[in-house]
């Protein structure tokens, strides 16, 4: 029997091209060019004792969407992320998901933002923290990968990419904040998404 | 046929025990009220253990064991065969572009690579039903227009329909498709859980064309490696080319004259068989086993003792006649070029009886091979020209995949096509 040998994959050039992608961690949003990268791989920009993966964001037409993701901090000291900014909307701010007065759930603006204890983690989730991200230049659709950019209380920064996916939740009620920054919220969004109170 | 409905096993109109007495004491009201005490406990039933609790059990427990997803060659083909399998074929939306199907393709990647290492996909929202994937495998098929939207040069001769057999009486709603998921495990949620995911991540780009739910025997009632019975009862897989040998990899991945669409890629096509179980019933077991050529009880070949004797098909009965008849499945499935040879994985499915029948049974006969043309087509010819089981069988449904290689970590699945 003529047993053939199939042993010849290349899993180490695909190793390296995944390699390469790591190191491209400043790029536009919807960046294509990142097609030997799974969806999310974990970026960790070198410089920064943070680490952030499970990293997505989800699909909509226009308007406002947020972002997702687990957020490692491998040091000994609290590290705060005090800003967020993508090139994939006008602005990016940090959320929190609060009760409303009439029993809906909110979400704000997070004071003081985001503290990732010292050798801890924090999830940002639907119905929690989150990565708001206000006036899309275009929509998001499953599949793009938008990249995001977040600075922290060490004053480095934190690049990393989240795929957008198809998601039904994550239908906070904005509050009273909707008309403060001029966003201009997608048109057709379905019912119980962000809805904007006056 | 309609497909079995899609319930979960857990019956929901029962309400849970806690709740007031249970409808048994309504019914038997007088026998319950004569046991006082057996009445009373009613409403002292201890609840089940809370979850994460229960004492270590004797069985021994499968449901984390994982099949490896990442690899030169997909997972769920030479896969020993797992208890349960969803076949799910999704159309692509139209004019759907490469770079779309690309993303599609990094999105469903993902999400099985995470599912069968027992992970949640991202932004699974029932993160906990993926914890038991119990060898989940989730294996990508290509269908025709993909590969013609994405890399029409790469499109193998053989990715089309197969020819019209006369056997046939095809609908439309279980033929073709343009991207085969086939999800198995040996546990049904996590089956339903892996599809439901995966199809979220594939609704804005495409819709469900079709779902074929099959299984086997469950994990753990048999011996692994028994061949699986077919819901006529018969030993179903004898000569298939088993994995680990290489025989099966000539025959799945290919060699010099079937070579492979791309280097560990192979094909796969998918019939949908009635099984009629009430014509079956008046076939006494002498006629079932000539319809076969193999004993029903264990399989051998009616001219040998153990499911795996070799069939002697020049043996001759005292009245001169073939002991293996020439009608039987079994001579006319085997070819005379080896060259025809075909790896079957097929399931058992039972589904809702048509108005009037009690069963609504058949196979999800779903076979490996590395060139559909030069093996699985001959055969079928020959089955459709003779075959003593076309008594009792009816193809209606029929669909040709190119199976893709697999992908390493950072890859994924189809990425040959868009180099
Ligand atoms: C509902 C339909 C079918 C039933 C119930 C059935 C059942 C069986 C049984 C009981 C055997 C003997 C044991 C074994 O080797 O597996 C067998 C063998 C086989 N069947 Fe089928 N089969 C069906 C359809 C098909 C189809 C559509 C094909 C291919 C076009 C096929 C190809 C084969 C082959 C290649 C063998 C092995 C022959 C050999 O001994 O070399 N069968 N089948
Ligand atoms: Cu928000």
């Amino acid at each position: 029997m003529n047993k053939m040998t199939f042993k010849s994959f290349r899993y180490t050039a695909l190793a390296v091209a995944a390699a390469a992608s790591l190191a491209l961690t400043s790029c536009g949003a919807y960046d294509e060019s990142r097609n030997a990268a799974a969806p999310t791989p974990a970026y960790a920009a070198p410089a920064s004792a943070l680490t952030i993966d499970e990293t997505w964001a989800k699909a909509i037409d226009g308007g406002m969407t947020s972002a997702f993701g687990t957020v490692r901090n491998s040091t000994g000291e609290d590290i705060t992320i005090v800003g967020a900014s993508t090139p994939a909307a006008k602005t990016a701010e940090l959320h929190e998901v609060i009760a409303g007065a009439d029993g809906g759930m909110k979400m704000q603006p997070k004071e003081g933002g985001f503290v990732v204890p010292a050798n801890g983690e924090i999830v940002l989730e639907p119905g929690n923290d989150h990565i708001m991200m206000m006036g899309l230049v275009k929509p998001v659709q499953a599949g793009d990968e938008i990249s995001l950019t977040l600075e922290l209380s060490t004053g480095d920064t934190l690049d990393f990419t989240a795929v957008v996916k198809d998601f039904s939740g994550a239908n906070e009620d904005y509050g009273d904040l909707a008309d403060d920054e001029g966003m201009d919220h997608g048109t057709d969004t379905p019912a119980g998404s962000p809805t904007h109170t006056k | 046929m309609t497909q079995q409905p899609k319930t979960s096993t857990a019956p929901a109109s029962e309400p849970p025990k806690k709740r007031g007495v249970p409808r048994r004491n309504l019914l038997f009201g007088g026998a319950a009220a004569s046991l006082g005490a057996l009445a009373g406990a009613a409403t002292l039933l201890p609840g089940g253990k809370d979850q994460g609790e229960l004492p270590p059990s004797s069985m021994a427990i499968h449901g984390s064991q994982t099949v490896p997803f990442y690899g030169a060659r997909q997972a769920g083909i030479s896969t020993d065969a797992q208890s349960h399998a969803n076949f799910v074929a999704l159309e692509l939306n139209p004019d759907l572009p490469a770079d779309r199907i690309k993303a599609l393709l990094k999105l469903l990647t993902d999400d099985a690579a995470r599912l069968t290492q027992g992970r949640g996909a991202l932004a699974d929202t029932e993160v906990e039903l993926a914890a038991s994937p119990a060898r989940l495998t989730v294996t990508f098929g290509f269908g025709p227009r993909l590969v013609e939207l994405v890399n029409p040069a790469q499109k193998p001769a053989w990715l089309k329909p197969l020819p019209a057999f006369s056997v046939d009486k095809l609908r439309p709603e279980f033929n073709d498709g343009d991207l085969l998921l086939q999800i198995c495990s040996d546990d049904p949620v996590s089956v339903a859980h892996a599809q439901r995911m995966l199809l979220k991540d594939a609704r804005s780009f495409a819709s469900v064309k079709w779902v074929q739910q099959g299984f086997r025997r469950a994990h753990g009632t048999e011996n692994p490696g028994t061949t699986m019975r077919n819901l006529f009862g018969q030993v179903d897989g004898t000569a298939n080319p088993q994995p680990d040998t290489g025989w099966h990899e000539d025959v799945v991945w290919g060699r010099e004259e079937i070579a492979p669409w791309l280097e560990n890629g192979t094909s796969l096509v998918i019939r949908r068989i009635e099984m009629n179980l009430d014509t079956w019933d008046e076939l006494d077991r002498p006629g079932r086993d000539a319809s076969v050529g193999r004993r029903m009880d264990n399989g051998a070949p009616l001219t040998g003792t153990n499911e795996h004797d070799e069939p002697d098909f020049e043996a001759l009965n005292s009245s001169g006649f073939p002991v293996i008849e020439d009608f039987a499945h079994m001579r006319r499935a085997r070819p005379e070029n080896p060259v025809e040879r075909i790896f079957r994985r097929g399931y058992n499915y039972d589904g809702q009886p048509a108005a009037g029948d009690i069963s609504g049974s058949g196979l999800i006969f779903a076979s490996y091979q590395a060139d559909v043309q030069k093996q699985f087509t001959p055969i079928q010819k020959r089955l459709d020209e003779l075959d003593m089981l076309n008594m009792w069988t009816v193809p209606t449904g029929s669909a040709v995949f190119a199976v893709p290689p697999g992908c390493a970590e950072g890859g994924f699945i189809g990425e040959q096509l868009f180099t």
